[in-house]
């Protein structure tokens, strides 16, 4: 009899009747040979793998991490709320000890979703790890949090959302930034003043095959997550490395997957892009349901799978080595590195262009956050879309100090309604929202 | 006239409906040792004194097979399982002669890997040197294209008495369960065959030549000719009954719990406007999970003969039956004793009752009378925990689109039937202890010989269209047919709907109160890069579990 060694938990939500447009890669389809494989291999019946029904999430619930511009209603349809649901429904079945492990099969997708929301970029609107997580630390009190973001894309949004963040550990392994969407996630990007190493970006050269992704995992990733200490462990599971991915260009497989999680070990995985439907998503996602639940997947394999034709070239090999190296210095030297940025002129502020390729939106914003040594500090955010619409954003930070927190209720108050169409204020030492509209 | 016969653990039911409602009932007791005798004796209490030529349909459910397969009195039957890629086909091995070869075939129906003749040869020998008669032959992805099962069986072909190929088990995913159900019915094959030609052949000495009619676990019904294709459709048939006994009492439009409180355990069903819930994958039995459709059931080991008993000062009722309630002579004080003492049944020994609650009452430190209530209190709380576990399993059963998890409709049932030996006292004080309205079904004693009686032939029908690969199948069906690239789901529901009408003709529905339904119709476009290169689709149709209409005024004489 077949038996899970990790009570596992899934909720598989592939929304059947949900697509960004008929011939887009996010369409009905994409997870339509995934059920079939899933459902053929019996995957439910297994003793110790239960399905769970998606709940979906609150407004409250969005609006604990992101500014939704002009409002929620107007970037994200139903399916969204039921996708960050299965994310947030797998999060509480972990948490409440009905199961050990959990993946959240659901789509749409959310890891390039930013803090303000104007649009869709990168097939996301809302960021469905990030609501689960805040939703987590609300409810449960978590604290200390790891995301190991495997999808072939720079997970910028997530990275945006924790970049203040000290207690949010973010690191995210893609293919390198001047080969792909969205074209950042250089080692150079390691959080915020306040969270230096925090964030960390492991680019790796087109071509990487399984030898590199599990190297890095288990040389890079897995140290860090051990130094580290977090009490949770979430894996934004894209994949979108897969050999057969119509628009990426790494190497890697179904047993890679299984491997990779294997050795991550995340207490949860929430799918993320992946879009070779019919040649890796049905094999991909078997494998890594067996790896959470501890099952054999030896045996799992895609029809043309051949390790020795996907196998890297030496010279790949060096290259990941060597940023493997970069980024375990990072995370060794942050605090010297944080003095370093300190020194800079005015490290408190920075100035962004977003684009929001989905939608064809063009953000421009102007960040400031209060550097503090206390909290992760109060942000101030000034964003312009090319939609015209003119906002102001103010996030005081789950464990606020007074002063931050008094920072960021003056900036709130003493907007000129006259300045913006919209002020927001996000307090989540109160997990409170409000917003005040414009002249 | 109709007959029902349902066999029970302990009784065996009969009923004889004509155009004034139920003409006859009986009981007789279940011999487990010969089931056969006790079906015959039921059958010839039932037709004594009535022209054979008056009955002009029989249904039976019977535990032959449940029991066999449970008892594990079956052959040796002799498994050939294709994989392919994935989970280690070794885990869902079924039996002894159980064998895993190569051939692969993939979710879109594409060979991955061709069959190795010579290795099925090999063990066509080897099943045949060991005397085995019964095979199953099962690929995974084979509802998808069952080549390979069908070239497996061309090679075994005229070794063996009887092949059992899983596409045609059923259309369903699943290839566990495929294994587990191609393997039940090859090992219930022999013995259903012979005991129901048996009892077929008694009918006909009596002058009762009609094709008998077998009920299935989910609440429908078919003729013994079809049956022997898929024996194994006729386990749990029991709960079924039940179920099919309260369906025409149901309340319309609305949601109804049936409970059949028995002596031994209370199996629960819900109705949704008069038609009973179908469990979503198929039914367990023994260790095995099946594609065999099934109501959705719950089942408790709680009924009126539960043994009560005094844990650690806490009053516990069943699981375990230790013989009768001691009003009727026997050891272990159950639920039935208390409604002795309550006044609620009459019939039996009211003191030996009182004696036997007076042990436990001095423990407890109360009176007879009160121990008698709080047993009764517990039972009826544990079978309504139970009732709101199977609601609650029902609401939630996951949804794969935004329309149905916005839309989804959730079971808010309002009333409770209640049949079974106990029910009528039982009803009294369900009601006490919640907000349902609590109805008995008439007839409440043989109400399931009465659902046997009045089911309806049902069957389903799974169908699928690939448009790039120019094919629309229904391979349970035998049915396959190139399509062109304009095919849609209105056409594939249209093919679905007439090899439905035909198959449930074949299993003996009347063709003139057919009550078809689209379960699932799902059309996705096919982009390959960024063009549309076909449609995939998929239907599932069904004959509606319920009541032959031609009945309508028999029915309605039995509610008065």
């Amino acid at each position: 009899m077949l038996k899970a060694k990790h009570q596992t938990g899934l909720v598989f939500f592939p929304a059947f009747d949900w697509a960004i447009s008929p011939t887009h890669p996010e369409r009905e389809e994409r997870l339509l040979y995934t059920q079939d494989q899933v459902f053929e291999e019996g995957l439910f019946d297994i003793e110790g793998i239960s399905e769970f029904k998606p709940d979906p999430v609150t407004l409250k619930d969005i609006q604990r991490v992101h500014f939704c511009v002009p409002d929620v209603w107007h970037v994200t349809t139903e399916s969204h709320f039921i996708s960050a649901g299965g994310a947030k429904t797998i999060g509480m079945a972990v948490l409440d000890r009905q199961i050990k492990r959990g993946f959240a099969l659901v789509r749409p997708p959310g890891h390039h979703a930013m803090r303000v929301v104007h649009g869709a970029r990168g097939f996301c609107n809302i960021n469905i790890e990030a609501i689960m997580i805040e939703y987590l630390r609300e409810a449960y009190g978590i604290e200390k949090v790891a995301i190991v973001d495997t999808d072939c894309h720079h997970g910028d949004g997530t990275q945006d959302i924790y970049w203040h963040d000290p207690e949010t550990l973010f690191i995210s392994i893609h293919q390198d930034g001047r080969t792909l969407y969205p074209g950042s996630g250089f080692p150079n990007e390691l959080g915020g003043p306040n969270a230096v190493g925090k964030t960390l970006n492991i680019p790796l050269p087109p071509n990487t095959s399984e030898e590199g992704f599990l190297y890095t995992a288990e040389h890079v990733i897995m140290p860090i997550l051990e130094d580290f200490k977090p009490d949770i462990i979430i894996n934004s599971a894209g994949q979108d490395n897969h050999y057969t991915d119509p628009i990426t260009n790494m190497n890697f497989s179904a047993q890679g997957y299984a491997n990779l999680t294997s050795i991550l070990n995340p207490d949860i995985a929430v799918l993320e892009g992946g879009y070779s439907i019919e040649g890796a998503l049905p094999y991909v996602n078997l494998g890594i349901v067996l790896a959470l639940a501890g099952i054999d997947y030896t045996n799992v394999k895609e029809p043309n799978y051949d390790p020795d034709r996907i196998r890297q070239a030496p010279a790949v090999t060096d290259m990941i080595e060597k940023i493997g190296e970069t980024v375990l210095t990072i995370w060794q030297q942050k605090e010297y590195i944080r003095n370093q940025i300190m020194e800079k002129a005015d490290p408190g502020n920075r100035n962004r262009n977003i684009f929001y390729d989905t939608d064809g939106i063009q953000e421009s914003q102007h960040e400031q956050i209060q550097i503090c040594s206390d909290c992760a500090g109060a942000l101030r955010i000034d964003s312009t879309s090319s939609r015209g619409v003119h906002i102001l954003a103010v996030h005081i930070p789950r464990k606020a100090c007074d002063a931050c927190k008094q920072t960021g209720y003056t900036w709130y108050e003493s907007a000129d309604p006259d300045d913006f169409d919209i002020i927001f204020i996000q307090d989540r030492t109160e997990d409170h929202y409000l917003e005040r509209k414009g002249k | 006239m109709i007959i029902g016969l349902d066999v029970g653990g302990t009784h065996t039911d009969v009923v004889l409906l004509d155009d004034n409602g139920l003409e006859k009932e009986i009981k007789v007791l279940t011999d487990p040792s010969n089931l056969f005798n006790s079906v015959l004796t039921g059958l010839n209490e039932i037709t004594s004194g009535i022209d054979p030529k008056n009955i002009s349909r029989i249904v039976l459910s019977t535990t032959l097979s449940t029991n066999a397969i449970v008892q594990k009195k079956i052959p040796a039957v002799g498994m050939i399982v294709s994989s392919g890629p994935g989970i280690d086909p070794d885990f869902y091995r079924t039996n002894a002669y159980y064998f895993p070869v190569s051939g692969s075939i993939d979710h879109r129906g594409r060979e991955i890997e061709p069959i190795d003749h010579d290795e099925i040869n090999h063990i066509a020998e080897h099943l045949q040197k060991e005397g085995i008669r019964y095979v199953g032959v099962v690929g995974k992805f084979s509802i998808r294209n069952p080549a390979h099962e069908l070239q497996i069986q061309a090679i075994l072909n005229g070794s063996f008495e009887k092949i059992f190929m899983g596409h045609r088990i059923s259309g369903s995913l699943n290839f566990s369960r495929r294994i587990a159900t191609t393997f039940l019915n090859a090992a219930v094959y022999p013995i259903h065959k012979e005991f129901y030609e048996a009892v077929q052949r008694s009918l006909e000495a009596k002058g009762l030549v009609l094709p008998i009619r077998l009920l299935k676990a989910d609440g429908g019904n078919m003729r013994f000719e079809s049956s022997i294709e898929f024996p194994a459709q006729t386990i749990l048939s029991g709960p079924s009954a039940s179920v099919m006994g309260a369906v025409a009492f149901g309340t319309e439009d609305e949601d109804t719990l049936v409970m059949d409180i028995g002596g031994t355990t209370t199996d629960m069903a819900l109705l949704i406007n008069r038609a009973p819930v179908l469990n979503p994958l198929g039914i367990g039995l023994g260790g095995y999970k099946t594609l065999i459709r099934s109501l959705e059931t719950l089942s408790i080991g709680l009924g009126g003969d539960s043994a009560v008993k005094l844990i650690e000062g806490k009053l516990e009722v069943g699981p375990e039956r230790l013989g009768p309630a001691m009003a009727y002579g026997g050891q272990v004080p159950t639920p039935t004793d208390a409604l002795f003492i309550t006044g609620d049944i009459k019939d039996g020994d009211k003191d030996k009752s009182k004696n036997g609650l007076k042990p436990l009452a001095k423990i407890h430190g109360i009176s007879v009378e009160a121990l008698a209530h709080q047993i009764i209190d517990i039972t009826c709380q544990n079978i309504l925990t139970a009732a709101q576990n199977l609601i609650d399993r029902i609401n939630s059963k996951p949804v794969y689109t935004v329309h149905e998890l916005q839309e989804g409709y959730l079971v808010r049932p309002k009333n409770i039937l209640v049949l079974g030996g106990p029910a009528p006292y039982f009803a009294r004080h369900l009601e006490k202890l919640c907000a349902y309205s609590i109805r008995v079904v008439p007839n409440w004693q043989v109400a399931n010989a009465i659902g046997a009686a009045l089911a309806r032939t049902t069957c389903e029908v799974i169908f699928f269209a690939d448009t790039e690969r120019r094919v629309a199948e229904a391979p349970e069906e035998n049915f396959s047919q190139q399509i062109d690239s304009n095919y849609d789901r209105t056409g594939a529901q249209q093919h679905a709907f007439e090899l439905l009408r035909d198959k449930a003709i074949q299993r003996g529905a009347n063709p003139d109160f057919l009550e078809m339904e689209v379960v699932e119709a799902l059309q996705f476009n096919m982009v390959r890069g960024f063009n549309t290169t076909g449609k995939n689709i998929r239907v599932k149709v069904q004959v509606k579990p319920g009541l032959i209409h031609e009945y309508d005024h028999v029915i309605a004489k039995l509610s008065q």
